[in-house]
């Protein structure tokens, strides 16, 4: 038997309300692209769930898309940060307060 | 079945994800996040989208991971500093916004009225192959622009200056 849309969209919700405290609360660097990443699969995971809510193939190219942005997102901001490690010898969020060196 | 999977994987990807969010060994981290990912494609594979549960392990467990993981060993897997002076104004604020984005996660699925699923949806890759190369082929061309723009400034950023 299915699973009820309800129980996707209520993991997706914990999954994106885990990955924003995430982003909010934690001061390295890496673990605030994780809880990116993780708000972004919860994302994902709500928009293939209402697809099949209504039988719409689309959601699942646009999750595609996003997920191909996402490895974008996450090569740059890798890059970021460890341009940022090699200047400050720190990825700690809240050293950060010069734009430029 | 298929219910008991779900509530399995679910219960699984939500301990996961509060191990890969709150624990202070940045390894840990990001190996519990490939957990999370996992469930989140056993979840995919629920709602009939094959093909892109197989791309959520390949994509994201398999290559994006790999790469975090590549970034915190060549940092030295910094661990995450001590707290100097404490914040409690961010803590609350980070905490209340959280649960904030919970609700309103819980009002969107108090309003589905919810019918069945309309009719049984498999993402094949070949039903998701005609889409992209033909509905969505501009923007499937375009990522390789976009994808080929993230590798030439993921590798100006990290050149090292002579």
């Amino acid at each position: 038997m299915t699973v009820p849309t309800s129980n996707f969209v209520i993991l997706a919700a914990i999954l994106f309300a885990i990955g924003a405290a995430g982003v909010l609360l934690r001061r390295s660097g890496i673990s605030i692209l994780l809880g990116i990443e993780l708000m972004l699969n919860a994302a994902n995971l709500a928009l293939v769930a209402f697809g099949r809510q209504h039988g719409q193939l689309d959601a699942q190219v646009f999750v595609f898309f996003v997920m191909a942005v996402a490895a974008a997102e996450v090569a740059v901001g890798l890059a970021l940060l460890v341009a940022i490690f090699r200047k400050q010898q720190s990825i700690d969020v809240d050293r950060l307060n010069v734009m430029r060196w | 079945m298929g219910t008991a999977v779900f509530y399995l994987v679910a219960a699984v990807g939500v301990v996961s994800a509060i191990a890969a969010m709150a624990h202070r060994n940045p390894v840990v981290n990001v190996l519990s996040l490939v957990v999370t990912l996992f469930s989140i494609a056993v979840s995919y594979a629920l709602l009939g989208a094959e093909f892109l549960a197989a791309a959520q392990i390949l994509v994201y467990a398999g290559a994006i991971l790999v790469l975090f993981l590549f970034v915190v060993m060549l940092l030295g897997a910094p661990a995450e500093p001590d707290a100097g002076e404490s914040r409690p104004f961010q803590r609350t604020a980070g905490l209340a916004l959280a649960a904030l984005a919970a609700a309103g996660g819980a009002a969107v699925v108090a309003a589905i009225h919810a019918a069945a699923p309309a009719g049984a949806l498999r993402g094949t890759a070949q039903a998701l192959g005609v889409m992209l190369t033909g509905e969505y082929l501009f923007a499937f061309e375009f990522i390789s622009v976009l994808l080929l723009a993230a590798l030439v400034g993921a590798l100006v950023l990290v050149k090292r200056k002579h």
